[in-house]
């Protein structure tokens, strides 16, 4: 066990390079130039020319990469061109709330997901199932904006229980902070609980004609225990890690999402950042987003182990 | 002597999703006593192991349909709720299957699986049910059952997890043993073992055994009587002596002449010619008919009687006993 995690963390490293290869390489393929963004409406060649020098933007691309390297290894992902805030502050400013949210929709997500596939397994062909399946096709097929606003036209405007936009900090209001990112959160996690649900309800079904699923009805054990040891125990692992796929991709900010109920986090911070060709915040964002991503898949790894004795050792 | 399982009518229909019906099991009636093994023989498809997961209430309710009487012990299994069937399963009534690989949980302990068992049944906590845990494992000849309690399936060798199977299913002492075929997916030398373990354990436990084959060298082994299954039904039932030197049924006569033999040298090995009727239709006649070479029009008209042989010895066929005809 310890030598696989050691084994996994080894081989973050490499991957970790990889990534920030590609980042920083992808970022200098991107037409537009940054200098003359930042050089303002004058242009002023002297400007451009001291601008290019103070960000490495006259060096060759191998000696940027390895600026660039240095300064996010010592914690510094450099500066936003733009606003001139360094990218480390936007983004503790952001992630938090990037979080929270991203946290509340996977907990919905889970719940919803993984009890309305193991019920439709167990009640196969009956009205939950249907039931449960019509449910998946609608959270799959609705959009997150239209189920944004309706929600909004509903909680908000109709019936006023809840803030149709901005974002209280939990340290704030803990009450206004779960009001204020309930819906958005019930938005993201609906269209993940429905793909949930049809994993979780196709594995189930599967494990559930197994041998093991037989012998243990054979042993008289109660069909409880049947379903949420021996059967769970061995569907649940795929769909372990189908969860924390999804919640890599949450953590890396719900750009529409939080443009409806105007929510900052990191959607909105790097759609900003594209847009205005804040090199400097992209890298950031989209290097923190990898990581994340990547540390979430190892977790996901390990908790695979965990439930599966095959793979221990 | 009275029977401790005693098997009427039983009869398991099949349905489809597409309303498609298959009739699995058809009158099929035995009885069984304390200590006695009952061998159910006959190729794949023919019914036995419907017959066994009915008797144990392992049937789909959705999709299976059984009817008859399946007594134990005086009870009807089949009228009993899904409740008082579970209290009995796994303490009373013990299965093991055919395929030791993937019968056990590969996400739990050898002993976990045994363990749970006890705890269920007979309301142990977990430290007496893990000791007697390892008390099964060795039992059912487990190397240093102390170690392997606590290791999972995978580890093990197919022999060993059917041992473990074993454990399990004799955990709670049951009366009645169904063993489905439970040597069939083991290599020689570790099926020879598996059935001593079988054999060891009816002299020591007065169960009844019913166990499942389609290999008659096992069936000769170790039962003392003998059903032969064709087609759903049960076509010859008979102590098993009588079984292999007196066989009153063609069916039988067919599949004891497909049995390679080391003291006879032969050619070519007898087969029985063409396959298990379409069980969509309950066919007419003799079920058998179409492919004995003992049939003639009386065969195909109506169903064949039962013909009372010897002791314990019938055959479903219309020209039983076959004394005359045998070839």
């Amino acid at each position: 066990m310890l030598s696989l995690l050691g084994k996994r963390l080894l081989q973050l490293i490499p991957t970790l390079f990889f990534v920030s290869v590609i980042i920083f390489s992808l970022q200098q393929l991107l037409p537009g130039d940054p200098a003359l963004i930042m050089a303002g409406e004058e242009r002023d060649p002297a400007v451009i020319e001291q601008i290019r020098q103070q960000y490495h933007l006259d060096r060759p691309f191998p000696v940027q990469y390895v600026y660039w390297v240095q300064g996010v290894l010592s914690g510094n992902l450099g500066e936003s061109m733009r606003i001139h805030v360094p990218v480390l502050d936007l983004i503790l400013q952001k992630l938090p709330v990037t979080i929270q949210l991203g946290s509340m929709a996977i907990v919905i997500a889970l719940v919803i997901g993984i009890s309305a596939g193991i019920i439709s397994a167990i009640k196969k062909n009956t009205f939950w199932d249907y039931a449960a399946n019509a449910f998946a096709l609608w959270g799959i097929s609705t959009p997150n904006f239209w189920l944004g606003i309706m929600l909004i036209f509903l909680f908000s405007v109709k019936l006023g229980w809840l803030p149709a936009s901005g974002y209280v900090p939990l340290t704030e209001d803990w009450r206004a902070s779960l009001a204020s990112t309930i819906m958005p959160a019930f938005v993201l996690g609906n269209a993940i609980a429905a793909i949930l649900m049809r994993h979780t309800r196709s594995a189930m079904l599967q494990v559930l004609e197994s041998d093991y699923v037989r012998t243990a009805r054979a042993k008289g054990l109660y069909e409880r225990t049947v379903i949420f040891k021996h059967a769970m125990r061995n569907a649940l692992t795929p769909v372990i890690t189908l969860g924390a796929i999804e919640f890599g991709t949450l953590l890396s900010g719900a750009v529409l999402t939080e443009q409806i109920f105007t929510i900052p986090g990191f959607g909105k911070l790097i759609i900003d950042a594209v847009f205005n060709r804040d090199y400097a915040v992209v890298q950031g964002v989209v290097l923190v987003t990898a990581t994340v991503y990547i540390v979430l898949n190892l977790l996901a790894d390990i908790a695979y182990v965990l439930v599966n004795p095959r793979l221990r050792n | 002597m009275t029977a401790l399982v005693d098997v009427a009518n039983l009869r398991v229909v099949f349905h489809g999703d597409r309303g498609q019906t298959m009739h699995a099991v058809e009158t099929v009636n035995f009885e069984l006593a304390r200590g006695v093994t009952l061998g159910l023989v006959g190729e794949s498809g023919c019914g036995k192991s419907v017959t066994a997961l009915a008797i144990m209430g392992l049937l789909p309710k959705a999709s299976a349909d059984v009817s008859g009487y399946v007594g134990f012990e005086g009870t009807n299994l089949l009228g009993l709720t899904n409740a008082a069937m579970r209290d009995l399963r796994g303490d009373r009534l013990a299965m093991i299957f055919q395929e030791p690989m993937t019968s056990l949980n590969p996400a739990f302990t050898i002993g976990e699986q045994i363990i749970e068992t006890l705890v269920r049944h007979r309301g142990m906590n977990r430290a007496q049910a893990r000791a007697r845990a390892i008390e099964l494992l060795r039992d059912v000849r487990i190397p240093s059952p102390e170690q392997r309690v606590d290791e999972y399936p995978h580890k093990l060798s197919g022999g060993m997890r059917q041992r473990a199977m074993v454990a399990i299913a004799l955990a709670c002492d049951p009366q009645l043993l169904i063993a489905d075929e439970p040597t069939t997916a083991l290599d020689v030398t570790i099926q020879a073992q598996v059935l001593d373990l079988i054999r060891s354990l009816k002299r020591k436990t007065n169960a009844a055994i019913i166990l499942i084959s389609h290999d008659l060298g096992v069936i000769a082994e170790i039962c003392d009587e003998v059903a032969v299954m064709y087609a759903g039904e049960i076509v010859e039932h008979a102590p098993v002596d009588a079984l292999f030197e007196v066989p009153q049924h063609p069916y039988t006569i067919g599949l004891l002449a497909s049995i390679p033999r080391l003291d006879r040298r032969v050619e070519t090995l007898a087969t029985i010619e063409g396959s298990l009727p379409d069980m969509s239709e309950v066919p007419q006649g003799c079920r058998f008919a179409p492919r004995c070479p003992f049939a003639s029009e009386i065969c195909v008209g109506s169903p064949p009687p039962i013909a009372n042989i010897g002791a314990r010895h019938w055959s479903r066929c219309v020209k039983a006993p076959l004394e005359e005809v045998r070839p």
